[in-house]
């Protein structure tokens, strides 16, 4: 099988867009990530586009109404918070089966302000507060204390992953937020699900990103080679069977098993990564993925926080875009802006957030549900 | 409407009679138990092999969050709780007659299942439910 390159992906910088529709709003991404490559949107011999809010809506052939119908197969998906990546990766995999050459992924999402999960009773009484919550931040609450209830993880400790994240945003133009966020202003503000604060939560924000994937020989053809960046794993997992499933949603055991397939499919390691961008919807969330992905041994995760392992300078960077804490969180864009994100570094055109000499970088996201879905990228040789 | 509350959920059962409980499906096969009907193992993908169990009315804390924001008419703070049943069998609710801090929450906490009315909640017919929740336990 040929090997897959990105030969263009872009962002648009996050924010709130009510004035624009949700095909316009992936529109714009998808422009620019033909602008990275110099390719145009008759050079796509398909189209994968991940949203989530419009998942009935035909998106992507919308989108193309905008800015190009060329009559090239469209496939819409919705995978939860894996949408964008799930849409990745299915362009990815048409060409690593020799489908086509050159093809366009985008991810998309409109966002409202609020809670997500925990929806009303559609038959009965609703059980929102009655049998505990369905809220998101609620949900991955429980997920981090029972990291507590573990290896004593600390409320601080939790906190301290927000810090690190909102720290990054500064250094992220397209970030929807560029504030310093101090461990007392994180742990003082407004709790909304213990131990998780609204600083502590992800942002709902309007965003996009899109990504340019060409087969190798096509991208040498085009003369792509020096920016392009190879993808080297493109794993999806969902959750396996565990004892908890029907009442504790289980982030962690699809992203250990994603994260196993995706080291062995890449032929490297987790001391082999030089920056991660991971699901961070919530603070608890991101010190629990640190063990998952295996970048510490079980039970270190707090350790890797206190010591700054895990900031920009450290060992190991995660989330230096400042992560869906910071930069945002529109569901089904997540996925391809984190690989934007990852690709931008490999390139060495981050900026003043450069993780320096990055050669391998590796995103990961999780939809409840679940989905758990896992890139490796490399710069090309 | 009916002039007996209804079960908040399928797996909440009520007697004539009898004491409410929660039910249980175990797989013959895995030993798996869910909540709720269902004819097909997920754990070993056995088919037919489901027997309804009665869930003890005992366990303990395995895990929880302090709700603070919920949706408009919920009455916060509450405590979100997971717990282990003795069985093993995984069940999420309120944790009640405990205050709402972690100073007094301890993971494994013995807990037991009570049965009451669903803090008021009424469906569109107008039918009240009942519901369970978990406290600490008598003994503890």
């Amino acid at each position: 099988m040929t090997d897959a390159y990105i030969v263009g992906v872009d962002m648009i910088k996050f924010g709130r867009f009510p004035d624009k529709t949700v095909p316009q709003i992936g529109a714009q991404a998808a422009l620019m990530a033909l602008d990275d490559c110099g390719l145009t949107i008759q050079d796509m011999q398909a189209l994968y586009c991940g949203n989530l809010g419009q998942a009935s809506g035909m998106v992507g052939q919308r989108m193309l109404q905008e800015i190009g119908q060329t009559g090239m197969p469209v496939v819409n998906v919705s995978n939860a918070c894996a949408t964008g990546a799930t849409a990745f990766r299915e362009a990815w995999a048409s060409v690593k089966a020799g489908l086509y050459d050159c093809v366009l992924a985008v991810g998309v999402e409109q966002m409202g302000k609020g809670l997500l999960g925990g929806a009303g009773a559609k038959v009965g009484i609703p059980k929102e507060g009655l049998l505990g919550s369905g809220t998101m931040p609620a949900v991955f609450a429980e997920a981090g204390m029972e990291h507590a209830r573990k290896y004593g993880t600390t409320f601080e400790q939790f906190a301290k992953v927000s810090v690190k994240n909102h720290h990054h945003s500064t250094l992220n133009p397209k970030a929807m937020y560029q504030i310093e966020t101090p461990l007392d202003e994180v742990m003082n503000a407004e709790m909304i699900s213990y131990p998780n604060t609204k600083l502590m939560c992800s942002v709902n924000v309007d965003g996009s990103a899109a990504a340019v994937i060409c087969s190798e020989k096509k991208a040498r053809e085009l003369g792509l080679m020096n920016r392009a960046i190879k993808v080297r794993a493109s794993v999806l997992a969902s959750d396996p069977w565990q004892e908890r499933d029907l009442v504790m949603p289980d982030v962690n055991s699809c992203t250990r098993k994603a994260a196993a397939e995706a080291y062995e499919m890449a032929g490297v390691g987790p001391d082999d990564i030089n920056l991660i961008e991971l699901h961070d919807c919530f603070a608890t969330a991101e010190i629990l993925h640190y063990e998952n992905l295996g970048i510490c041994k079980d039970g270190e995760a707090g350790r890797l926080i206190d010591e700054g392992e895990v900031a920009l300078g450290g060992r190991i960077p995660v989330n230096v875009s400042g992560g869906l804490l910071s930069k945002g969180h529109p569901l089904g864009a997540t996925g391809i802006a984190n690989i934007y994100e990852v690709s931008t570094h490999l390139r060495g055109e981050a900026g003043s957030r450069q993780v320096e000499g990055a050669k391998i970088g590796l995103t990961h996201v999780i939809g409840l549900g679940s989905a758990c879905a896992i890139h490796v990228l490399e710069k090309a040789s | 409407m009916s002039d007996k509350p209804l079960a908040a959920v399928p797996y909440l059962k009520i007697p004539e009679g009898a004491d409410p409980y929660l039910e249980g499906h175990k797989c013959g096969n895995c030993g798996a138990t869910f909540l709720g009907e269902r004819d097909v193992c997920s754990k070993c993908g056995a088919r037919d092999q489901m027997s309804t169990v009665t869930l003890p009315n005992t366990g303990k804390l395995y895990s929880y969050s302090i709700v603070y924001r919920s949706f408009p008419g919920i009455e916060v703070p509450y405590i979100s709780a997971i717990v282990d049943l003795d069985d093993g069998t995984a069940i999420k609710g309120n944790l009640i007659n405990v205050e709402p801090d972690p100073e007094n929450i301890a993971f494994d906490m013995p807990v037991e299942v009570v049965y009451d009315d669903a803090l008021g909640r009424k469906d569109a017919d107008g039918n009240a439910y009942l519901s369970y929740f978990f406290q600490p336990a008598a003994s503890a």
